[in-house]
């Protein structure tokens, strides 16, 4: 086969295109297979490529191209249109080959020998082709570390391998991370409004909606951060996840808190897992403390800044920290910021708040790792995925029903990730307690325990 | 009911009032309709912007341009111009969700009745796609908010293929030649319907198209003023 053309496969096989995006003039036709784009049930009807059944999701369009009036789906419009007027497609062809690497890891640090066991147990796993396992490592433990040998294996092996994350930070937070690894090997990063939108490289980094796009593409399926929202939420993104794999594949799954479903299948030993109790660095997890506040609703109603915050702020243990606030909703991020600037006591310079949609979102954050914002106020979308060195955290009404167990631990897993600044603070501002708070408190001291840590 | 935009169900509260005399049910959730602004105040009687003069500089510009008879009779515009209401337009005229148009269909009614409500014969001419245009966005934008209206619909306007008026500067769109061709003439009022006034240059090329072939009034009816 010519170079180019391979280099055309790699981009449309392993694809679901819609009509218009099928390469007609380069592939012939018959090596595409064609499927209805929505079928309709008895009860329902479902979009083939997003897996949408909400029937508000479906609308009806009196289509000037096919001059009948026919559904298109409205959940995935945002990835081009799926009329019902115009099949699917997928490459049938002869499937293009993979390289196979002979050593592409070009990193050279060294694995603890907690990472050093997963490790060896994923590389395992992807030797012997399992179905599934799972690595369930607490916050800061160094997950992506663990990764790299059995993404070199899969590599050595010629096999395809996608990296998928629910959230576009981390996805931007992976790509240079993983690239520095294996700097000869091509890698492509994909989430909404990415510059790379090819998706033809050997390793995907992707979020998890970006593989609405693929069909049965990946050997290796690696989902990081499993329990993150919106992928237990939605259905959509499962569905996408599994028709991305190839039939024969092995999924791996990174979490560090992971979701009942996972726990029983864990606990009736149904799914292979590793368990990684201590952080790279061998410190304990910061354990939250709980702070009630009885006039916290209140105060929060008005956008004042919070007494009993300002109280704590006072004692703080080491100033030199920085300060990330969860806050339940953009509405309060974007009010609290400016009561905060207007209070003099604040002994910070900088400060700015970060949320889904906020324009300046990647520009705030990086600020935010430079030290140029000394206090940032956010919502849950920094709750995981992404790493500063020195912070102490609040949770502003930590009992609100956003910050469940697992946002919680996150959350609280975000102090005292660098081997500089081991500890921090980690403080749940609340006007009562929840089972979130207890439950999530309870866990980690846990962790510290099987961590061998009193 | 769930919302247009964001999907949350929307809740209609029960009370003695609602009961007896039922609402509309809504299209878009109360949350989301607050993003939809609309044109108050004092506004430029030619082209409906916000502005203290009653006739704005632009279109004194435009009313010279035409040897001092503007080609539109004027403007009126029910919306108008921020972030949230592009993002709405993006996502209905550009990725094609057809039905969210339904979100404006209560409020360009109501306002047609407040502005033009006592015309009497006159017919709405929506600005056209070009075919090729239309082919790929399978409606026309137009066209669906002009069947909001209670008065018959004519499509006497054809378009040639060119480029997206969106991605050109403002000097290239008032300059650029006029891409509408008229099929019929048309002896009545005519209002013309689109999306977006925001230079004018389209509305005008239109209209001057229907005034040649001896339309006496041209006015045009844009969901928002850019």
């Amino acid at each position: 086969m010519v170079n180019n053309d391979l280099l055309v496969l790699h981009r449309y096989a392993g694809k679901l295109l819609l009509q218009k995006e099928v390469p007609f003039a380069v592939i012939p036709q018959n090596d595409f297979t064609k499927i209805p784009s929505i079928k309709r049930n008895l009860l329902y009807n479902q979009c083939q490529r997003c897996g949408n059944q909400k029937s508000s999701l479906f609308g009806v369009i009196p289509c000037a191209s096919c001059s009948k009036t026919h559904l298109y789906c409205r959940n995935c419009v945002a990835m081009g249109r799926v009329m019902e007027c115009e099949s699917l497609y997928y490459y049938a062809g002869i499937a293009p080959d993979w390289t196979s690497y002979e050593s592409p890891l070009t990193w050279n640090g060294e694995l603890t020998p907690y990472q050093k066991e997963a490790s060896h147990q994923l590389v395992q796993a992807i030797q012997e082709s399992w179905k599934e396992f799972l690595i369930w490592a607490v916050c800061g433990a160094g997950k992506t570390e663990m990764l790299f040998q059995g993404i070199e294996l899969g590599l050595k092996l010629g096999k395809r391998i996608c990296i998928a994350t629910p959230r576009a930070d981390v996805v931007r937070e992976l790509k240079p991370r993983i690239q520095q690894a294996f700097q000869d090997v091509p890698i492509q990063a994909l989430y909404g409004g990415s510059e790379e939108k090819e998706g033809s490289s050997q390793i995907i980094i992707a979020t998890t909606h970006q593989l609405l796009r693929f069909y049965k593409s990946f050997d290796i399926m690696i989902i990081d951060e499993i329990d993150a929202f919106p992928y237990h939420k939605d259905a959509t993104l499962p569905f996408a996840v599994n028709r991305a794999k190839k039939t024969n594949s092995t999924t791996i799954y990174l979490t560090a808190t992971p979701r009942k479903e996972h726990r029983l299948q864990i606990a009736l030993k149904q799914l292979a897992h590793t368990y990684v109790p201590v952080r790279y660095h061998g410190k304990p997890l910061p354990v939250p403390q709980l702070k009630m506040s009885f006039s916290l609703k209140k105060e929060l109603k008005w956008y004042n800044v919070p007494k009993a915050f300002l109280q704590w702020l006072r004692n703080r243990d080491n100033d030199k920290r920085q300060l990330l606030i969860f806050v339940p909703s953009i509405l309060l991020a974007e009010n609290i910021v400016s009561s905060l600037k207007k209070d003099s006591t604040i002994p910070f310079q900088v400060i700015d708040s970060v949320h889904s949609e906020d324009e300046q979102r990647m520009d705030k954050i990086e600020k935010f790792r430079r030290r140029e914002i000394d206090l940032l106020v956010t919502t849950t979308i920094l709750e995981r995925g992404v790493t500063f060195p020195s912070v102490d955290v609040v949770v502003l009404d930590a009992g609100h029903s956003v910050f469940d167990e697992a946002a919680l631990i996150q959350i609280a897993g975000r102090a005292g990730r660098s081997a500089d600044d081991p500890t921090g603070e980690v403080i749940f501002l609340h006007d009562g307690k929840t089972d979130a708070m207890v439950k999530a408190i309870h866990s980690i001291k846990l962790m510290n325990k099987k961590g061998g840590f009193k | 009911m769930n919302c247009l935009w964001c999907d949350e169900e929307i809740m209609l509260e029960v009370s003695w009032t609602s009961l007896v005399n039922p609402t509309k049910p809504k299209q878009i959730c109360e949350s989301c309709e607050k993003g939809l602004v609309e044109l108050k105040g004092s506004r430029c009687e030619r082209c409906s912007r916000v502005s203290s003069s009653t006739i704005c500089e632009d279109c004194q510009w435009w009313e010279n341009y035409h040897h001092g008879k503007d080609v539109i009779d004027f403007n009126y515009s029910v919306f108008s111009y921020n972030h949230f209401i592009q993002e709405i337009i993006a996502k209905w005229k550009y990725r094609g969700d057809y039905e969210l148009g339904f979100v404006f269909r209560e409020a360009f009614a109501d306002h047609f009745h407040e502005k033009f409500g006592n015309m009497t014969d006159v017919v709405a001419v929506p600005i056209p796609l070009s075919k090729d245009r239309l082919e790929e966005r399978c409606f026309n934008q137009a066209t669906m908010l002009a069947s909001f209206l209670p008065v018959p619909t004519v499509e006497v306007l054809s378009r040639v293929h060119g480029e997206k008026q969106s991605k050109k500067k403002r000097r290239e769109r008032i300059s650029s030649k006029n891409p509408f061709i008229l099929s019929q003439k048309l002896n009545k009022a005519v209002l013309l319907v689109d999306d977006i006034y925001t230079t004018g240059t389209t509305l005008r090329h239109a209209a001057s198209v229907l005034k040649e072939a001896g339309c006496p009034k041209v006015y045009t009816y844009t969901l928002i003023r850019g």
